[in-house]
C-alpha cells in the first residue's frame, strides 16, 4: 500500500514538477522563471495521501459487494416517487422562484422536450440520430419564415412546424432505411449540417448568417405580453400591472406544455403497437421483419415523430427568442441533446429530465467558472457513463403486462446494445 | 392433396455468389415436412427467399396459389406465413408476454387470448416466465418462445428454421414433441429446416435432402430414413 501511493507521488512529482513547479513571468525584456517547490511539495503530498486513503478505503470494504447493483436499485425506486415531485416543483416553479430561474426553467425544458422526442428515436427504435438539430432549425425557420411573410401568429404556426419537420424527418429517413449503427450515424451527422450550411447561405429567404429578427412573440388566446399595457394586452385585459416577467411566465407553461405533451405521446405509443414495433426494431430488425412487421413505415415514422416534436421545439425557439440564426444549429446542439438522452439512460423519460436539468442548468450555474466550465463538463461525462453506463434511470419498464410490472434491470441488459 | 407451398426452380444469389440453384419444393396442407442438409447448403436461404429477403433471382414461390415471389415481406407474412427465425432471434430486453404480443402485430391485445392459451398449453413453461425478460431465459425457453411467438399470428403454415440449435438432446424432444402436437391436433402445415436429420425425418411427413442449393433426394421420412447413403452422410458420426 505504502509502496504504491509512493509510486503515484513519484509520477505526480514528474506531472507537476514543470506545470506547477515553474512560474513565468514577464519581465522587462525576458520571461522570468520563478520556481515554486512548495506548491509542488504539496500537491505531491496530497497525491500520497490521497492514494493512500483510497486504498485504505477499497480494503476496508468486503470483497464482492454488489456495489453497482444497490446503487441501480435505489436509483430506480428514486425513479418512481421522483416523477411526482418533480412535476409539481416544476409547475409551481414560477410562484417561488426569481425571474432568473423561469428563463432558466424555459431553456432547460426546451432540452427536456428535445431529449423526449430524441429519445423516440434514439431510445426506443434504436436509430443513431447525430444531426436532430436539424428539425429543430427547420421547425425554427418554418415559424419564423410563415410568421413574417404570412402573417401567421404562433398557435396557427406550431403544427405546421411541426409538419414540415416531420416531412423533413422522413425525408432523411428514406436514405438511410438500410443503415444501421456508425453508418446511420454519419449520415444523420452530415445532413444536420447539409440544412445549417442551406440556411447559412440561402441569404435571399434566411437571412444567412445574420439570421431573422423580429419574430412575433406568441399570445394567449390574441393577449399580447408587453412592458407598456395598453389595448389587447394581457395586463391590461386582466388588470393587472404590466410587467415583462409575465411574459416569461407566460412562455414557461407554453415550454412546459410542450414537452409534457411530447412525454404523453411517447409514452401512449409505446403501449401501441406502433411503439412495441420501434422497440421491437431496436432489439432486432431481422426478427421484426420475419413476423411481418413493416420495417420502412416503422422507421420512418420513428424519423417523422422524433422530428416532428423537435419542429415544435424549434417554433418555441424562434419565438423565445425573436432571433435566430444559423449559429443556433450547430452540431454541439444535437452533441448535448443525444449527450441528455443517453445520460438520462436510454428509453427512460424521468432520466431524460433530470439529464437535462444537469446538463443544461448545470451548466448555466457553472458560468462563473468560464474557461474550465466545459472541463467539469467533460469530466462530468466521463465519471458518469464509468460509474453508471446505461444513464441515471436505466431500466426499462414493460409496456404492457399480466398483474405486476416488473422492473427489469439494466444489470441484465447487455452494455451498449440499445 | 393441396399444397400450401410450391417452389419452382427458384434460384437465389448473394451478389455473385450462387446459394440455390433452381429448388423445387411441395408443402401439403396438414404436412410436416422437413428440409435437411449440412453447413452451407443454402437451408437458411432457402427460407429466407421464401419470406422475400434476399428476394429469389428466378422460379415462382407460389402460397395457397397466389405468386409471392416478389411480394414486399411484411406481404407475405400476413398472409398467414410464420417464421421462426434461425438462432430463435427473440427480443431480449422485452418480456415473454411481449414477445408474444409482438408475433401478432397489429392486432388489439383483447383479442389474442385464445392464441395465447394455445402457447401456454404447448408450452407451459412461457406461462411461468410470462413478465421475465426474454434475455433471461434459457436457449430451449428461448426456441419456445420464437415458435410461440410464430404461433400468435394464427399462421397456416409455420416455417420453424433449426429449432434444435445449440439445445440439449432432451429439450429438442421436448420442443419437437410440440411441433408434432400441434400439426395432429390443429392440422398446422409446417416446413422445418434441420441440420439434425435423425430427429428431423422421423418426425417429418417427407423430406427433402438439399446439397449444394440443390434438392438431391425427397421422399417420406422413414423412406429417406432407411436410404444407405442418408446414414452414411447425416446420421453416422454422433448425429441423433
Amino acid at each position: 500500500m505504502l509502496r504504491d501511493a509512493a509510486v503515484s507521488a513519484v509520477i505526480a512529482f514528474g506531472l507537476f514538477g514543470a506545470m506547477i513547479g515553474l512560474k513565468t513571468e514577464v519581465g522587462v525584456q525576458t520571461i522570468e522563471l520563478t520556481p515554486r517547490p512548495y506548491l509542488v511539495l504539496a500537491a505531491v503530498v496530497l497525491v500520497f495521501f490521497g492514494r493512500l486513503a483510497l486504498l485504505a478505503w477499497k480494503k476496508s470494504r468486503p470483497a464482492g459487494t454488489p456495489k453497482r447493483g444497490r446503487i441501480t436499485a435505489v436509483a430506480n425506486k428514486a425513479g418512481r416517487y421522483l416523477t411526482p415531485v418533480v412535476l409539481v416543483l416544476t409547475i409551481t416553479l414560477p410562484f417561488y422562484a426569481e425571474r432568473y430561474y423561469v428563463d432558466l426553467g424555459v431553456l432547460v425544458l426546451t432540452y427536456v422536450m428535445l431529449g423526449w422526442g430524441l429519445n423516440i428515436v434514439v431510445g426506443l427504435a434504436g436509430l443513431l440520430d447525430l444531426g436532430y438539430v436539424a428539425f429543430y432549425a427547420v421547425g425554427a425557420y418554418s415559424y419564423a419564415l410563415i410568421a413574417q411573410n404570412f402573417g401567421l401568429g404562433f398557435w396557427t404556426c406550431l403544427p405546421l412546424a411541426g409538419i414540415l419537420a416531420a416531412f423533413w424527418g422522413v425525408l432523411l429517413g428514406f436514405p438511410v432505411l438500410r443503415l444501421r449503427g456508425d453508418y446511420l450515424a454519419i449520415v444523420t451527422l452530415a445532413f444536420g449540417e447539409i440544412i445549417r450550411v442551406v440556411i447559412l447561405n440561402w441569404t435571399s429567404l434566411t437571412g444567412g448568417p445574420n439570421g431573422l429578427s423580429g419574430i412575433p412573440r406568441p399570445t394567449l388566446f390574441g393577449l399580447v405580453f408587453n412592458s407598456s399595457g395598453g389595448e389587447g394586452s394581457f395586463a391590461e385585459f386582466f388588470g393587472i400591472e404590466p410587467n415583462i416577467s409575465q411574459r416569461g411566465i407566460f412562455l414557461f407553461y407554453v415550454i412546459l406544455g410542450l414537452a409534457l405533451l411530447t412525454n404523453w405521446v411517447s409514452l401512449r405509443l409505446r403501449r401501441l403497437p406502433l411503439g412495441r414495433a420501434w422497440e421491437a426494431l431496436r432489439e432486432d430488425e431481422i426478427a421484426c421483419r420475419a413476423l411481418g412487421i413493416d420495417v420502412t413505415v416503422t422507421k420512418l415514422t420513428a424519423f417523422a415523430m422524433g422530428a416532428c416534436f423537435a419542429g415544435f421545439a424549434g417554433a418555441f425557439f424562434a419565438t423565445r427568442q425573436a432571433f435566430i440564426s444559423p449559429e443556433s444549429f450547430t452540431f454541439i446542439e444535437s452533441a448535448i441533446v443525444l449527450a441528455i438522452v443517453v445520460l438520462g439512460g436510454l428509453g427512460s423519460q424521468i432520466g431524460v429530465a433530470l439529464a437535462a436539468v444537469v446538463m443544461i442548468g448545470g451548466g448555466e450555474l457553472f458560468r462563473d467558472f468560464q474557461e474550465y466550465r466545459m472541463l467539469i463538463f467533460g469530466g462530468a461525462l466521463v465519471i458518469m457513463m464509468v460509474v453508471r453506463p446505461r444513464g441515471l434511470v436505466s431500466g426499462r419498464t414493460p409496456s404492457v403486462s399480466l398483474g405486476d410490472k416488473r422492473h427489469i434491470s439494466a444489470d441484465m441488459m447487455t452494455e451498449g446494445h440499445g | 392433396m393441396s399444397a400450401v407451398l410450391s417452389l419452382r426452380g427458384v434460384t437465389t444469389f448473394y451478389g455473385a455468389v450462387q446459394a440455390l440453384r433452381g429448388v423445387d419444393l411441395d408443402v401439403n396442407a396438414g404436412e410436416i415436412v422437413t428440409l435437411i442438409g449440412a453447413n452451407g447448403a443454402g437451408k437458411s436461404t432457402l427460407m429466407m427467399t421464401i419470406c422475400g429477403s434476399p428476394r429469389a433471382r428466378d422460379g415462382e414461390i407460389l402460397h395457397e396459389g397466389t405468386d409471392i415471389t416478389t411480394m414486399p415481406t411484411h406481404e407475405i407474412m400476413r398472409r398467414g406465413i410464420a417464421q421462426s427465425p434461425e438462432g430463435r432471434r427473440i427480443f431480449s430486453r422485452m418480456t415473454v408476454y411481449e414477445n408474444l404480443l409482438m408475433g401478432a402485430h397489429g392486432k388489439p391485445e383483447a383479442s389474442l387470448k385464445n392464441e395465447m392459451e394455445q402457447v401456454f398449453t404447448l408450452f407451459p413453461r412461457l406461462k411461468e416466465r410470462l413478465s421475465q425478460r426474454g434475455g433471461t431465459l434459457s436457449g430451449g425457453e428461448q426456441q419456445m418462445l420464437a415458435i410461440g411467438r410464430a404461433l400468435m399470428s394464427k399462421p397456416s403454415l409455420l416455417l420453424l428454421d433449426e429449432p434444435s440449435l445449440g439445445l440439449a438432446p432432451l429439450v429438442v424432444k421436448l420442443i419437437f414433441n410440440a411441433i408434432r402436437e400441434l400439426n395432429r391436433t390443429t392440422g398446422l402445415t409446417v416446413l422445418l429446416v434441420e441440420q439434425n436429420a435423425f430427429q428431423a425425418l422421423r418426425l417429418a411427413h417427407r423430406g427433402y435432402v438439399l446439397v449444394n442449393g440443390a434438392i438431391t433426394m425427397a421422399g417420406t421420412g422413414a423412406d429417406l430414413l432407411a436410404r444407405p447413403e442418408i446414414r452414411a452422410a447425416y446420421l453416422e458420426g454422433g448425429h441423433g
